[in-house]
């Protein structure tokens, strides 16, 4: 029989992806199923003989009828001869300690006549007594099907396995586990419910015909019940949590920091090397000042990425994960979110952009949804140089009682975005699927030590993902936005910066202060510049300026732009923790009308509530779409938290003034 | 008939009680918990029981299943010491 393409098939926690990982190595790639976020896992891996098959790694499932989006998958997939991904053969991994339950999807398998070998795979056989099952005997009673015992993590018998693939004869019986088609069911949960019951019956059978040695309770049970009388304590359970979550925090803030910098240092370099080197015209400025930039403002997310994703690929692949949601679940459940929300939320206070990637795991779509809509607004690490240029700007530097007022504003700042998340959690899950109540009925596999080739195929797999589905898309909009704030219409443009005095001896300009006034010119008349003053009668009720009005566009790009842009509005430096002057310029900026500084205690801290709340960020946008395949989700939240923001400022603005 | 005069939800029981599945209740659910192990004849055991009536943690004969107590007041088990 000629085996062109392979699938692996079974039952979620049975070492599936490490079977994966084994026959493909690094030789995988994601794809999509149409229409659909769930990601399609293939490889190439080489038989003995030396002929490549393609390995397609299907979802987790318990059962063929689908009950969640992955497993809607492989129902399609398997239950369709003429589907495109349909295998020549089916693998079926199943976990020797839980072959009963596993053996339910199999026996769906068998009764849908799709040849099959299975995968038998085991960690500890020794201890749990299950290495006595007799394959040979197994295979007979389960109608000649090959079996081949595999231990996961040592990759031990993966040379048999590709054997019997390459060996592979169709001459199994294919005698039925259940009268009834298992397509035919497929509408009909109740007849689903007797069907898999007759099938236990057949499988509880079999297996007393082939267990030789079998514990009532494996031995894996007592293993972890030691560390989880620890892990899941009403007390020191939930310390421990507390203190993994700092953990990851603190490496994702902190360590991150480095590698950031040095991209974003090396990229500026880039930028100024080409603007020296290359001659002056527009190619110049759209390399130096477009494209570098923009590639720049992509990769700086990449240590976020891999260090959240290399946390949470540790809390799942040791378990840990389930214990999570176990103690998790009670306390967010009001709000709409899932145990498993917690750890997105709390990556997004470093970026949201990994905190959303990171909702994968969550497995009700409603869940998640909610989660991803409201990411965005834990307050997140670009946000903090806009928070504290504007904290120094108009917020005193006194005590009240022991705490620094200006450490409890920004501490508020973040309040404010944590109640404001879990506020909008409550709003969303009244919003999306409004019927849908959703349940929890999950697996908490036994503990073990985490793979660390998964762990890192797990994080290249989120990196390349963000880099080029995501990249492409933020590269274009960054070069646009770069392209509107550069350029305006032309004689507009010339004659404003005609306008801008050439430096002579008289007026003790330097060659810099020129320059500089040239690009706030240039930023003043440029189409964002024109759109920014035009709005200025729209956000004069929350206390802005136009100035203020063509950071808000620009930062889109970024919520930290906020800071350049201004100072490139002021033509001043923008290191404002180093040097005084951009801080000192909107201190004295005055209101033409009223008289009044521009920014004072009301529209200071409007400013920061607006940037609490407002989707200032691309690329989070991008990430959303590209999580759930669709541009209406992003939409909704660009909205969402537009409105939120303009009437949040607008309330504070009016409050204080 | 003797099992049902003493059976009893799941959510009912504490840490440390054991007990067999006598019946889960009709509904969306149903098929959902036959394939995750949790049907007729099935020895169960809990295990933990999460603070502020969050899940339960039960062991069906080998593995650990969380559910929240609404699910768990589907199962109907017959205790056994």
């Amino acid at each position: 029989m000629e085996i062109n393409r392979i699938a692996l098939v079974g039952n979620p926690n049975t070492g599936k992806s490490s079977l994966f990982n084994l026959l493909t190595g690094l030789n995988q790639r994601i794809g999509n199923f149409p229409g659909v976020t769930v990601d399609k896992k293939i490889g190439v891996t080489n038989l003995p003989s030396g002929k490549k098959i393609e390995v397609l790694d299907l979802p987790g499932s318990y059962s063929v009828f689908p009950r969640s989006e992955e497993e809607k998958i492989v129902f399609d997939v398997v239950s369709n001869k003429a589907h495109p991904d349909f295998p020549d053969l089916v693998v079926f991994v199943a976990d020797i300690n839980n072959l009963e339950r596993n053996l339910l999807l199999y026996s769906q398998i068998q009764d849908l006549k799709i040849p099959a070998i299975i995968a038998l795979t085991m960690n500890d056989v020794k201890k749990s007594g299950a290495g006595y099952i007799d394959i040979s005997q197994l295979s007979f009673h389960l109608g000649q099907v090959p079996i081949v015992k595999l231990n996961g993590r040592t990759g031990e018998g993966i040379d048999k396995l590709k054997a019997a693939i390459e060996g592979f004869r169709n001459d199994q019986r294919f005698f039925r586990f259940s009268q009834r088609d298992p397509l035919s069911l497929f509408a009909e949960p109740e007849a689903q419910v007797k069907d898999a019951e007759w099938r236990y019956v057949r499988i509880r059978e079999i297996l007393s015909k082939v267990k030789i040695a079998a514990g009532d309770e494996p031995a894996k049970i007592a293993n972890n019940g030691k560390l989880d009388k620890i892990l899941l304590h009403p007390v020191f359970g939930y310390l421990l949590f507390a203190f993994v979550l700092l953990l990851i925090f603190q490496s994702i803030f902190s360590i991150a920091e480095y590698p950031m910098n040095w991209i974003d240092g090396t990229f500026l370099e880039m930028s100024r090397w080409l603007s020296v080197h290359l001659s002056p015209g527009v190619f110049t400025d759209l390399l130096a000042q477009g494209i570098i930039p923009g590639m720049g403002g992509i990769l700086v997310f990449i240590p976020q990425i891999a260090l959240l994703f290399f946390f949470l690929a540790l809390l799942e692949e040791s378990g840990y994960m389930s214990r999570v949601v176990f103690l998790m679940d009670k306390l967010v459940r009001p709000f709409g979110l899932n145990g498993k929300s917690v750890v997105p939320l709390v990556g997004s206070v470093a970026c949201a952009i990994p905190g959303i990637m990171a909702t994968r795991t969550i497995s009700s779509w409603k869940d998640r949804m909610i989660t991803i809509m409201v990411a965005p607004l834990m307050s997140c690490s670009a946000r903090i140089p806009v928070y504290t240029l504007l904290i120094a700007l108009v917020i005193p530097e006194k005590y009240i009682g022991p705490f620094n007022l200006q450490g409890l504003v920004l501490f508020g700042l973040y309040a404010l975005g944590l109640i404001g998340a879990l506020l909008m959690a409550l709003v969303f899950k009244f919003l999306i699927r409004p019927g849908e109540k959703g349940y929890l009925l999950m697996e908490m596999p036994g503990y073990q030590w985490p793979r660390w080739k998964a762990v890192l195929i797990l994080v290249k797999e989120k990196v390349m993902m963000f880099v080029v589905d995501a990249g492409k898309i933020i590269l274009a909009i960054s070069i646009l936005l770069w392209a509107l704030c550069s350029y305006g219409p032309s004689q507009r443009m010339d004659m404003a910066l005609s306008m801008v005095e050439l430096p002579t001896p008289e007026n003790q300009k330097t060659e810099e202060d020129y320059d500089s006034e040239l690009a706030s010119v240039r930023l003043e008349n440029s189409y964002i510049g024109i759109v920014g003053k035009a709005m200025e009668p729209a956000i004069e009720p929350l206390g802005y300026d136009w100035k203020i009005g063509i950071s808000l566009i620009t930062s889109f790009a970024a919520r930290e732009v906020f800071v350049g842009s201004m100072a490139a509005i002021y033509s001043v430096g923008e290191d404002f923790e180093e040097d005084q002057s951009l801080i000192d310029r909107m201190r004295n900026e005055v209101n033409q009308e009223t008289g009044q500084p521009v920014y004072n205690l009301a529209s200071g801290i409007s400013l920061m509530v607006f940037y609490v709340f407002a989707m200032q960020c691309m690329s989070t946008l991008v990430v959303v779409k590209r999580e759930t395949q669709s541009w209406k989700w992003p939409l909704i939240q660009l909205v969402y938290m537009g409105i939120l923001a303009y009437l949040a400022a607008l309330a504070a603005y009016q409050i204080l003034s | 008939m003797k099992h049902q005069a003493i059976q009893r939800e799941l959510d009912s029981f504490l840490p440390g009680d054991s007990g067999v599945v006598t019946a889960v209740a009709k509904g969306d659910l149903a098929a959902k918990m036959a394939e995750m192990g949790i049907f007729l004849g099935k020895k169960v055991r809990v295990l933990y029981k999460a603070p502020f009536g969050g899940p339960i943690a039960v062991d069906f004969e080998g593995y650990t299943l969380s559910l929240r107590l609404e699910e768990a007041h589907l199962v109907q088990v017959v205790p056994v010491n």
